[in-house]
Order: structure tokens, then C-alpha cells, then sequence
């Protein structure tokens, strides 16, 4: 069996979702309500046809003239009167006016088919577009007989391999008002166009698709002045190639916090912060980086005009006008509110398929936070998935509303999807705010722990180690203060020393000195102690000598004795 | 196919509405609708018109291009060009006072 043949439509993002574009040689049926795009759809099919794939195409119309319907695309930059002068397409307006139509008697519509086939043979064409070709069925009463041509026109516009967008009115309850999608059974696609909170979105619905995968989810699309696109739904796989190159993000202290390094290709990054942390000049620096590398950068600002944001970045030494100037950066800023969350992101699709960076900013994300977080989310898994595959950096910033805890719960929803995550914060202390910045994650490097200090200057970002001590981290001036005290506090401790010193060894001479006053007195005593014992000694030997001589004097050994008592006493008292 | 079915005559002719008719029938090949259609009207100039018309049949399996012009879908189709507005009549031509109302012709002649 062979594969569906499948027909590129050329228009953007179609092709993808639906691996391919519509049914070759097949019909395909574009339905909804008054307005939905099911015209453009079915123009661009056919110019696209013609132009680029060198496919001619034959337009019926039924509802519109060819002269309106030329000047309505006027504006999509679509040139139908030029394509049939060059015979790359055929116009038909088929005119139906029942007022001048009378019916008796068995018809057909083969002057309808002749029309076609003449059409058709006139350019050679391969595609068909068919505008609310139901038109009919206000023409004729027979609807047994319209149904039974119609199911006869399909079965020809098969045989002969036209490739054929066939456009229909929705009806109530149903996809189209005359049930065309019995007779078409390969392909139906349903778009919609809807407003919620006074802003409108477009979404494309592939409602069937015979013989072919297809994804049935919504998918928004787009119509401006380039025409249609569609917004590739996200692959359900998570297999984008990755790469092992690192860019630099254009300060050098953050490379340093990033294994010396910087980023990954082709990862996603994230600075959320409060407001006036930095975000924009971090991503600045990345974009003049990127551009620096000689490759080329998207910036997308929600907040600031293109003119401000250069003025301001070049205050810290940012030139960003020249890179501008050069080719390689792109400056795209508009209003959040301008519209719905799948026209920005689908705006920035565009952007990058007519650009082609290496780098994407969106500064900030959080201003596309208009719809559901659901919806938000789903919307930048789309993003990151398209940037993924595309081996395009992602950086992005998200403004946080301060308290800690709540700046996890608003990026819960998307720090799944970023690889790395810059966390960009005030601290207020002593009567100034200071900014300071660390790295919450990032995949597949061993990034910094520390918070670092963030100082912005004339020269650029610079990312300080701040104090830490005393237990304390410290930032700012008081960082500054805190370091002057700690030197003027060990200058105060190397005096003190000294002078301690100093007067311990002035004590120890006036000690030793002391000592050597007390020696001296000591000797001096002793001598006098020496004396006086001497003449004591000698006073005795003097006194004995006296008593023995009383004793020879008088021949008594008792009195002898009291003598030498007295003696004693005598000398103690000479002490 | 040119087929030139009547011939010009004065206003003031035996033509009982005293109008000059210029019908063109589309047909596509040689289809039984076709046939019928052509067999139909000829018999309804015939009755009708009395000689004051003039009839194109154009075939157009031959001449495709002339389909836009009048804004042909229907096979077979009669168009009164002349006397203007233009009218219209699908089909088989098989009712005759059908095809006399579609032509606009029967309040005229019912008048005289």
C-alpha cells in the first residue's frame, strides 16, 4: 500500500502540523464561522501554489467577485491579477442570482464542470480553491440533485489529481450548513475565531485527517500582512539534538559562576527577578555577546520602545545601536496588551524563522502572562521546544513581585523548562538597596553556590563575592563599612599589642631594678647581722672569760651556770 | 453550434407581443437534457414567438469559454438576452408555460 500523498500548502506552520499539508489529489474542506480566515486559507493555498511550487491553481469564487477578491489580498502582498496574466492562475466568479433563474424541467450542473475543466486546462493546474461553493444551494431548489452534483464534482475534481481546498460555511451544531463534509472524507480542517477578554485569537482545528497522524489539538494561528501562519504545536518527544558548546553570556564574574563558561547552546535560560535587579542589562550583555560572536540575536522588549532600551544599556557601557546598525541584532519591542498570547508567541515564531539567531531575548516573559497560567504554560513549552529544535539559546526574563515564596510559585509553572535559572535580587539593608544574583540551577554544569553581588557601572556588569562573616552576608556599602571596621578593628589589635609590650618590659625593669634594691639592702642587713653577732661572740668569749675568771676568783661551779644564763639574755636583747 | 433558428422581422409583425426575442440555449454535447431542451424549445418558438426571434445554440463541451459570460452552472440553460433584463431558464424546457412565465413573455401576449 502506498503512503497518503501528502501537498505542501506553503503556508507557515501548516505544513508542520499536519507532516506534510493537505491531501494530494484529494479535496479538502475549510470550515467555520463568517470571518475565521477560511478564504485566506484557501488564497494562500493557491498563491503559495503557484509561486513557490510551481503548482498552477484555479480559483472559483462564488461569493465574490474576482476584481474583490483581488483587491482584498492586495494587502497579504498577493498579486492574483498578476499570477493569471502570467497564467499561473485562472479566476472564475461564478454568479448566482436566484431572482433570474427559472426552473422546469430535469437539469444538471455540467456547466459547472465545464467551467472548471476549462479553467483548469487554461493554466494546467493542479490546485483548486472552491469559495463557499454552498453558494449553490441558495440557486437551485433541487438540493437531491445539488447533492448528487456536488458528490459528482468531488468524485471529478479526484480523478483528475486536483489538489482542492473547498471552502464552507459553519453551521448550528454541525461543521458546515450543507453537510459538504460527508462528500469530503479526507480532510476537514475547522478554524475559529474567537474573543476572550477583548482579545481575539484565531485557532485551526484538523477535525480529520484519513490516512494520516495528525495532532486534533487547537492550534492558533495567524493572519497578518505576510498572510497565514500557524503555530507548530509542540513535539510530543523530547528529542531536540543538544549541544555541548557553551556561550559565553557576556559577563565575565557569571561565566565564572558557570564553570567558567557560560551557557549551553541552545538551553534555555531564565533571570527572574524583582523589579530593577538587573534582568534587562544581564540580558544586554548576552545580546552584545551574542552579536560580538558574530552571530545574530533577537531581542524582543515588552517594556521599553527600541530607542529607550539602547539609550539606557548604553549608560552601562552597552552599544547595542551598532549591532543593530551591522545586521546581526534585531530590536523588536511592542505593547503586551497589543493582543493574545499565541499572536506574540506566533510574532516571535515569525521573527525567528525571518531573522535566524543564534539567540532569542524576550524581555520580559511575564509580560505575556495574560491568559491562564495553563494556557502560558503550554504556550512557552511551544516556544522552548521551536528554540530547542532550532539549536537557538533561549533567554528570558521574569519579573518577580518580591516575597521569595511567591516568586517560586510564579515560575513554578515554568522552571521545568529552563535549564538555567539566574535568580536576580534586592536586598535592603542599612537604608540601600543592592542588588544580588545567584544561580538557582543549572542542568548539566556545576555551578556556583554563592551569591554574588551585582554591581552595575559605566563599564559594565560586575559580580562581587560579598561579605560573608560574623555570620552575616553583607552587600553594599555596608559590605564596605563592615571591611573598613574589621581593618581599623586588627590595626587597633597590632597597637594594643605593642604598646603591652612596651610597658610589660618597662615593669620588668623597674621589677628587676627592685629586686636588685632589695638584694643590696639584704646584704647590707646581713652584713650588720654578721657584726653584731661577731661582737656578741666576742662579748660572751669576753663575759666567760670574765665569769671564769670570777669562778677562779671564787671556786663555785653553780653560780657558773646563772652566769651563763644572764649572757644569754643579754644578747637577745642586744638584737 | 451558431444555429440560426428564426430570422429578423419588423416590430410590426404577425408576432402577437410585438417584441423581438433573442434567446441563447446552452447546452453540453449531445446529452438526452440537451436533445430534450433543444426539441422542447423549438417547438416552444414555434408556438410562441412566431418567427420574431433569433436563437443561438451554443454547445459548450465546445466552446467552454463562452460559459462565464452568461454565468452558466445549470445544463441545459435558456438565456433571453433581448428584450433586457436578462432571464433565465434551467432545465429541459419540458413545461411550456413555465418556459412562457421564465421568459416573461405571457403577460404581454395574455394583454392583447
Amino acid at each position: 500500500m502506498t503512503r497518503l500523498e501528502k501537498c505542501l500548502t506553503g503556508i507557515a506552520g501548516f505544513d508542520e502540523m499536519t507532516n506534510g499539508g493537505v491531501p494530494r489529489g484529494r479535496p479538502t474542506i475549510v470550515c467555520g464561522g463568517p470571518g475565521c480566515g477560511k478564504t485566506m486559507f484557501a488564497l494562500e493555498f493557491l498563491v503559495r501554489g503557484a509561486t513557490e511550487f510551481n503548482e498552477p491553481g484555479v480559483l472559483m469564487t462564488f461569493e465574490e467577485t474576482s476584481e474583490e477578491m483581488t483587491k482584498n489580498v492586495v494587502s497579504l502582498g498577493f498579486d492574483l491579477k498578476g499570477l493569471a496574466a502570467k497564467r499561473k492562475l485562472a479566476l472564475d466568479y461564478v454568479r448566482i442570482e436566484p431572482s433570474e433563474i427559472q426552473e422546469t424541467g430535469e437539469y444538471d450542473l455540467e456547466g459547472l464542470f465545464i467551467r472548471l475543466q476549462h479553467a483548469v486546462e487554461s493554466v494546467g493546474a493542479k490546485r483548486v480553491v472552491l469559495d463557499t461553493m454552498e453558494a449553490i444551494f441558495s440557486g437551485f431548489s433541487n438540493t437531491g440533485l445539488l447533492r448528487a452534483e456536488i458528490r459528482r464534482l468531488f468524485r471529478w475534481l479526484k480523478d483528475h489529481g486536483l489538489t482542492t481546498v473547498v471552502t464552507a460555511e459553519k453551521g448550528e451544531g454541525t461543521l458546515t450548513r450543507y453537510g459538504l463534509e460527508e462528500y469530503v472524507s479526507d480532510c476537514v480542517i475547522f478554524l475559529d475565531h474567537r474573543v476572550t477578554d477583548q482579545i481575539s485569537t484565531r485557532r485551526m482545528r484538523v477535525v480529520k485527517y484519513r490516512g494520516s497522524s495528525h495532532s486534533a489539538d487547537e492550534v492558533p494561528f495567524l493572519i497578518d500582512e505576510r498572510g497565514f501562519s500557524v503555530l507548530p504545536s509542540s513535539s510530543m518527544r523530547l528529542d531536540h539534538e543538544v549541544s555541548n558548546a557553551r556561550v559565553s553570556s557576556g559577563v565575565k564574574d557569571l561565566d565564572g559562576m558557570l564553570e567558567g563558561k557560560g551557557f549551553y547552546r541552545g538551553s534555555s535560560i531564565l533571570v527572574s527577578g524583582t523589579a530593577g535587579s538587573g534582568k534587562s542589562s544581564l540580558a544586554a550583555h548576552f545580546a552584545l555577546q551574542t552579536c560580538r560572536d558574530g552571530e545574530r540575536c533577537l531581542y524582543v522588549a515588552f517594556e521599553e520602545s527600541a530607542a529607550q532600551a539602547m539609550r539606557n544599556m548604553r549608560s552601562i557601557g552597552v552599544d547595542l545601536e551598532k549591532q543593530v546598525r551591522k545586521g546581526l541584532l534585531r530590536f523588536e519591542a511592542w505593547r503586551p496588551t497589543q493582543s493574545g498570547l499565541e499572536m506574540h508567541l506566533l510574532q516571535i515564531h515569525k521573527l525567528v524563522e525571518q531573522h535566524n539567531p543564534a539567540t532569542v531575548i524576550i524581555d520580559p516573559l511575564t509580560s505575556l502572562m495574560v491568559g491562564s497560567t495553563h494556557q502560558l504554560h503550554s504556550m512557552l513549552m511551544r516556544l522552548i521546544d521551536f528554540l530547542k529544535m532550532k539549536q537557538i539559546t533561549g533567554f528570558f526574563t521574569a519579573l518577580t513581585s518580591g516575597r521569595n515564596k511567591e516568586i517560586e510559585e510564579t515560575d513554578v509553572g515554568i522552571s521545568s523548562l529552563i535549564d538555567t535559572w539566574i535568580f536576580a535580587r534586592d536586598v535592603e539593608l542599612n537604608g540601600e538597596r543592592n542588588r544580588c544574583i545567584h544561580v538557582l540551577k543549572s542542568r548539566g554544569m556545576a555551578n556556583s553556590n554563592q551569591v554574588r553581588e551585582f554591581l552595575m557601572s559605566k563599564e559594565g556588569i560586575r559580580l562581587l563575592p560579598v561579605y560573608v562573616g560574623s555570620g552575616k552576608v553583607l552587600t553594599g556599602s555596608a559590605r564596605a563599612t563592615q571591611e573598613a571596621r574589621e581593618r581599623a578593628e586588627s590595626l587597633l589589635r597590632e597597637q594594643t599589642t605593642e604598646e603591652q609590650q612596651r610597658v610589660l618590659a618597662g615593669k620588668r625593669k623597674a621589677l628587676e631594678a627592685e629586686i636588685a634594691a632589695l638584694r643590696s639592702q639584704f646584704a647590707q642587713e646581713e652584713a650588720r647581722v654578721t657584726l653584731v653577732e661577731r661582737q656578741e661572740q666576742q662579748r660572751e668569749r669576753e663575759l666567760s672569760q670574765g665569769v671564769l675568771e670570777v669562778v677562779s676568783l671564787r671556786g663555785g661551779a653553780r653560780e657558773r651556770k646563772t652566769g651563763g644564763k644572764n649572757g644569754k639574755m643579754g644578747v637577745a636583747h642586744e638584737s | 453550434m451558431r444555429a440560426r433558428a428564426g430570422v429578423r422581422s419588423k416590430k410590426s409583425s404577425v408576432n402577437g407581443n410585438g417584441r423581438y426575442v433573442e434567446l441563447r440555449l446552452y447546452v453540453a454535447g449531445q446529452s438526452p437534457k440537451s436533445l430534450a431542451a433543444l426539441a422542447n424549445l423549438k417547438k416552444f418558438c414555434a408556438e410562441h414567438l412566431d418567427g420574431q426571434y433569433e436563437l443561438h445554440v451554443i454547445d459548450l463541451v465546445k466552446t467552454p469559454q463562452l460559459a462565464q459570460n452568461d454565468q452558466i452552472l445549470a445544463i441545459p440553460t435558456l438565456v433571453r438576452k433581448l428584450p433586457v433584463p436578462m432571464r433565465k431558464i434551467i432545465g429541459d424546457l419540458s413545461d411550456s408555460s413555465r418556459v412562457l412565465v421564465g421568459l416573461d413573455l405571457r403577460d404581454k401576449e395574455g394583454a392583447e
